[in-house]
């Protein structure tokens, strides 16, 4: 008998790792920074409870204001932008082309290096004043603008990082494409249906449950951005390049206002809960499951 | 008929190579600067060096400070591959218990770890790096470890848990009947199919922890213990218009490991990737 109920609990055994993570290292710190978020902590001396104050004095800082526009900005060209040039391209090379795993790979390459510091570095040698890009206008007579200088171009030269690694939502688009029996299309032939058609009565409907997970993944990454506007950028000029996740940075390990910090953490969850809603609850409209 | 489909063939082609021109242009750029003089670096427009030279590489190896790049490259293999390892180790153990035992809340489990994939770092980062603090972790590469030998990235879990689903459970009970106890039939059955699984969790774990730099940055103070992610800001920070080449250079080798890495299991990680279907 008791060999039975210990054999019960025998899976334990093998997820009690993550188990034990869970509770120190993601449950824990998420109750400890909601915590944080009503207090005065410092990093140094203790944390004092001041009740909502961190929250009040966040809505009216003006750079806290700012931010959330240059981030809300951000998300919106970037996750649309890396989406849409995913889900074409997949659509190009999901025809039986010769030579489609040489793209395939060519276009993954920039998804495995995009993160880096390295790619930040070239972005600005690429951008700057007399960098590659506008002497490569020059060449064509046109005079490029300053990329990085002016506050016009920053944000959308640094959104070019992000749709530039488009690749790994292609791939899953890809397998996707793959998945819709060939069944569904050829009956779409014998009703004469264009290729248009096709593609929003078949295609994009049995895509749809892919495509949803991934507006999510990416709009959740891109939200908490840093590496290219801290490196590329370091926010300026004149802020316009001042995303959440830089805020976030300064504020918590940089001027060390752990509680202040925490607060615009949790402000940045709440976003994030809030789109991620909207967005499903869009897609109960929109997003088609096979099983259904 | 046939030549509207030629046509539309080609358009396709155009377009696939134009793009992948585009694309690829910032790093042959990249590799074609890193042998330029740093006189014409910016002053022409060609991809190919006019007349090669081989210093850059040399120099920013060497580096300007007390530390060259080979220091940070080691660092960094130091910081990533026991983190890799530690990685899959905990994937397989996560991800073979749910997928093969049946235990009480197991589905509540399970919900709970699928629901962190959506938990964004940013909000437990700060009691993360007081508790780390406190067990006199930071400036170390504890931080990466330990995280990843919890099972901390819910990826890799499911990931695994996947895998595992997909495989004949025949294969286990077959071992049972023989009386081999659940270890023995992870070890000694399932793993050898783990392979694709395994391969995929190396691949997207060395490039995340290689390009990671947040971390990096709050964890990693000193300068000996720098990864390249640090070392390679640093030395552009107090780069001046000499030394871009040195930059690109350095640049240029900082990214080959996660290349080679990917090119040498590309073919394991794509069927990877199709098992999950999912990635961000």
């Amino acid at each position: 008998m008791k060999k039975k109920t210990l054999k019960r609990f025998e899976g334990y055994a093998y997820i009690g790792i993550w188990l034990f993570g869970f509770f120190v290292l993601q449950l824990a710190p998420l109750v400890t920074s909601f915590w944080y978020s009503f207090t005065d902590f410092e990093m140094i001396g203790g944390a004092d409870f001041i009740g909502l104050a961190n929250y009040a004095d966040i809505f009216k800082d003006p750079d806290f204001l700012l931010s959330l526009k240059v981030t809300f900005n951000y998300v919106l060209i970037a996750v649309p932008g890396k989406i849409i040039f995913a889900l074409i391209i997949a659509l190009i090379l999901a025809q039986k082309l010769r030579g489609i795993n040489i793209f395939r790979t060519l276009y993954y390459i920039p998804s495995i290096l995009g993160g880096s510091v390295a790619i930040s570095v070239l972005w600005r040698y690429l951008f700057m004043e007399g960098g590659v890009i506008n002497n490569l206008l020059s060449v064509i007579g046109i005079q490029g603008p300053n990329w990085l200088g002016d506050p016009k171009y920053a944000l959308g030269t640094i959104s070019l990082v992000t749709i530039w690694q488009f690749g790994s939502s292609m791939l899953l688009f890809l397998a996707g494409i793959k998945q819709i029996p060939v069944t569904y299309y050829e009956a779409a032939e014998i009703d004469g249906a264009s290729k248009l058609r096709k593609f929003f009565s078949i295609t994009l409907p049995e895509l749809s449950p892919i495509v949803l997970f991934n507006v999510v993944m990416q709009m959740i990454n891109a939200f908490q951005e840093f590496t290219p506007a801290y490196v590329i950028t370091n926010g300026g000029p004149l802020k316009s390049t001042y995303l959440y996740g830089l805020m976030l940075y300064e504020t918590g390990f940089e001027f060390f206002h752990m509680g202040y910090a925490s607060a615009l953490s949790w402000i940045l969850f709440a976003i994030i809960i809030a789109f991620t809603l909207v967005i499903f609850k869009f897609s109960e409209l929109h997003v088609h499951y096979g099983d259904e | 008929m046939l030549k509207k489909k030629n046509s539309a063939l080609i358009v396709s082609y155009i377009i696939l190579i134009v793009l992948a021109y585009v694309m690829i242009y910032p790093l042959l750029w990249m590799v074609g600067a890193s042998f330029k003089s740093n006189a014409e670096i910016f002053s022409t427009v060609g991809l190919l060096p006019k007349e090669p030279v081989f210093g850059a590489f040399k120099a920013g190896w060497e580096g300007t400070g007390r530390y060259g790049f080979s220091t940070y490259l080691i660092n960094s293999f130091e910081l990533v591959l026991p983190t890799v390892l530690f990685t899959v180790i905990s994937g397989i153990l996560i991800g073979y218990g749910f997928a093969r035992f049946d235990f009480p809340l197991k589905k509540f489990w399970f919900a709970i770890m699928l629901s962190t994939l959506m938990l964004p770092s940013t909000v437990i980062i700060i009691p993360r790096y007081i508790y780390f603090k406190q067990l006199g972790w930071l400036d170390s590469y504890m931080p990466f470890w330990i995280p990843a030998l919890l099972g901390c990235t819910t990826f890799f879990n499911y990931m695994f848990i996947q895998f595992f689903r997909g495989l004949p459970l025949e294969l286990d009970e077959s071992a049972k009947l023989d009386g081999c106890n659940s270890f023995r039939i992870l070890i000694q059955i399932l793993l050898p199919l783990c392979k694709s699984a395994i391969f995929s969790a190396i691949v997207f774990q060395f490039v995340w922890i290689w390009n990671d730099f947040l971390n990096t940055l709050i964890y990693v103070s000193s300068v000996v213990k720098y990864p390249v992610s640090l070392g390679l800001r640093m030395s552009m920070d107090i780069a001046t218009e000499f030394d871009w080449n040195q930059i690109m250079a350095m640049s240029l080798i900082s990214i080959l490991p996660p290349v080679i890495i990917f090119f040498a299991a590309q073919k394991y990680f794509v069927e990877g990737i199709a098992t999950t279907g999912m990635k961000n």
